[in-house]
């Protein structure tokens, strides 16, 4: 029985459709291939979530579907990778950097292999769909595997320009990346350099140290408060391991304070990876971790979320202007 | 397909080296895993001297792999790849000193001829797969040869991977398992049991032999078969019915050899019997 259905109903295949941040993920691998690099991809069906079916229709002999095996599949990318190739993996940051870490560790860090593991949807960007679908731990547990590169990109242009500069790097890579809706702050041109952090406003009052979807807002914040005279920096650490030192050196010198900012549990994460930094540099400037506070989040709608624990743009200014005004010196 | 009486004899004296150097390696560390190297030493000498195809290079991209699911039994795959020349004789001999590349469990980084590091249960199986899949793809021959412990069975990743070699069609890919019966808690059987294992790869859709895993003319000669056949569209399972501990009488009537240690006088003793039993 058919029946036409409404503009506004969907089914699962035209999702990637809803996640346009996800297709520079296809974009960035396609474009890799065209320039020669040995590249073939696999999911752990979810092609459609993460866009990798545009890959797979471009380049059907490259692409390689799992099933429902994740740490099989980051297993089996390992042995590809002895063969010569470069293989992206990916599948929901939760079922990557948390169910496989430990096929991570043993068959692509401690191997020392070329794989690439994209982890998508991190943080708390399934929202309704509960704990079992969100990553708030993966930064910690992939930071700590020796050898392995750690880069939360803040959108879907910078995620596609990392994946395009990763031709160039040697070792493996974990990216975690949000659900493709987040609004665009970089070009797909942007330059991307591994391990370089991007200084998006310099200030004295505080600096905000972010990684991956709440970047945006953060710069938003800061330009919104300068125009009623603050002055906030904000600097997108989207390598988070190795950590660019000097970035957090130089902000902790010119701000009065320092605030991380990530979709992630403030345990293990980048606002613990600032902290080393900065006790390992006997600097003692306060920073406040803003995040997931050691605790499962709640079911809602991911927007809902991002109020919720305050990572939107409403939620981060009243955080930066309650610290300003419980620890600041202006 | 079946090997000639000189060709026995000496993968016979071959497997009968890997034990005795088995023993003597792990007089260094004081400790090892003497009867899983045993178990699977007839499988080590049928592949390294006569089945798999090498080169004096041990990163030549044509040559056939050998992955360890057990990796504990490293120890007897060592002095193989010394005897291949690709590690030299006194790295072999600082074995678990410090900052020697050789541990209880082989590190492809650090020892040339090891085609991927294990220690975890359970891995190897996929590693094989994504071998297997890359050589495919760029139109390379070569033949993965992964040996899994029958305690392995127990990780659900085998069977993740089992499916996968199936759903892909490796033909060239073949699983070798190590039926010794035993594990560190004892009897397979009655720690978990895993059987009937020949029905549960076939119905994973392999093409599965059984064969006695001592028996080095009939496991050779099987070994061959299945590396020649150009018609299996499928990944192949072989199951070698095996001994823990075979070669050395007290270990084979007690599984609790997985891990141990021989003080010097029993070492001599197992050498002399290792040398005088034909097997």
């Amino acid at each position: 029985m058919n029946h036409p259905l409404s503009s506004d109903s969907w089914q699962y295949r035209e999702l990637n459709s809803r996640n346009p941040g996800l297709d520079h993920l296809s974009n960035g691998l396609i474009r890799l291939v065209e320039a020669g690099q040995p590249v073939v991809a696999g999911s752990a069906d979810l092609q459609y979530s993460n866009g990798l079916n545009r890959f797979a229709e471009r380049f059907p002999n490259r692409y390689f579907g799992f099933g429902i095996s994740e740490q099989h599949m980051v297993s089996a990318a390992a042995g590809m990778a002895t063969t010569g190739l470069l293989p992206f993996v990916a599948t929901f940051a939760s079922f990557l950097g948390l169910l496989a870490c430990e096929q991570i560790r043993m068959d692509i860090a401690y191997c020392g292999l070329p794989v690439r593991l994209v982890g998508h949807h991190t943080g708390i960007a399934m929202g309704f769909y509960g704990t079992s679908h969100h990553a708030t731990e993966d930064i910690g547990t992939m930071r700590s595997i020796a050898d392995l590169t750690v880069v939360s990109p803040a959108d879907g242009p910078q995620l596609e320009a990392a994946i395009v500069a990763s031709a160039d790097h040697d070792g493996p890579i974990y990216f975690r990346t949000g659900r493709g809706r987040e609004p665009d702050l970089y070009e797909v041109s942007t330059p991307f350099a591994f391990g370089k952090a991007v200084e998006h406003q310099v200030g004295e009052e505080l600096t905000i140290i972010a990684c991956g979807m709440p970047v945006h807002p953060a710069v938003q914040v800061a330009r919104k408060l300068a125009s009623r005279g603050h002055s906030i920096g904000v600097i997108d650490m989207h390598t988070i391991k190795p950590i660019d030192r000097d970035a957090i050196l130089s902000a902790a010198e010119r701000s009065s304070l320092l605030m991380t900012i990530e979709e992630h549990n403030i345990l293990g994460g980048l606002g613990s990876a600032v902290a080393e930094v900065l006790t390992e540099e006997g600097i003692g400037k306060r920073l406040i971790r803003h995040g997931i506070k050691d605790t499962f989040a709640l079911i809602a709608p991911p927007t809902h979320l991002y109020r919720h624990y305050q990572l939107d743009e409403e939620g981060i200014e009243a955080v930066v202007l309650d610290a300003i005004r419980q620890h600041g010196t202006a | 397909m079946q090997p000639t009486e000189p060709e026995i004899e000496r993968l016979r004296e071959r497997a009968r080296f890997v034990r005795l150097e088995t023993i003597r390696l792990i007089e260094i560390a004081k400790v090892g895993h003497y009867s899983s190297v045993f178990s699977a030493a007839e499988i080590f000498a049928a592949l390294y001297y006569d089945v798999m195809r090498l080169s004096d290079d041990p990163k030549w991209p044509d040559r056939d792999r050998f992955l360890m699911g057990k990796g504990h039994a490293a120890v007897g795959l060592f002095p193989i790849l010394a005897d291949k020349g690709w590690l030299a004789k006194d790295v072999l001999d600082g074995y678990t000193r410090l900052g020697n590349p050789l541990g209880d469990h082989p590190d492809m980084r650090k020892v040339p001829g090891v085609d991927f590091s294990s220690g975890s249960i359970g891995h190897a199986l996929s590693n094989g797969i994504g071998m297997a899949l890359g050589g495919r793809m760029q139109g390379r021959d070569f033949t993965t040869f992964v040996m899994l412990g029958d305690g392995e069975m127990q990780e659900g990743q085998v069977w993740e991977a089992a499916i996968s070699a199936a759903h892909y069609g490796l033909n060239r890919l073949v699983a070798i398992v190590d039926r010794n019966g035993y594990q560190l808690d004892g009897k397979v059987d009655d720690v978990m049991g895993i059987e009937p294992l020949d029905e549960k790869w076939r119905s994973f859709g392999w093409e599965v032999h059984v064969v006695d895993g001592h028996d080095i003319a009939s496991l050779t000669a099987l070994l061959r078969r299945v590396r020649a056949d150009e018609m299996r569209n499928k990944p192949c399972c072989i199951i070698a019915r095996t001994v823990k501990g075979k070669g050395v009488s007290y270990m084979e009537t007690e599984p609790g050899w997985h891990l141990g240690y021989l003080a010097p006088a029993d070492a001599e003793r197992a050498r002399e019997e290792i040398l005088s039993r034909v097997i």
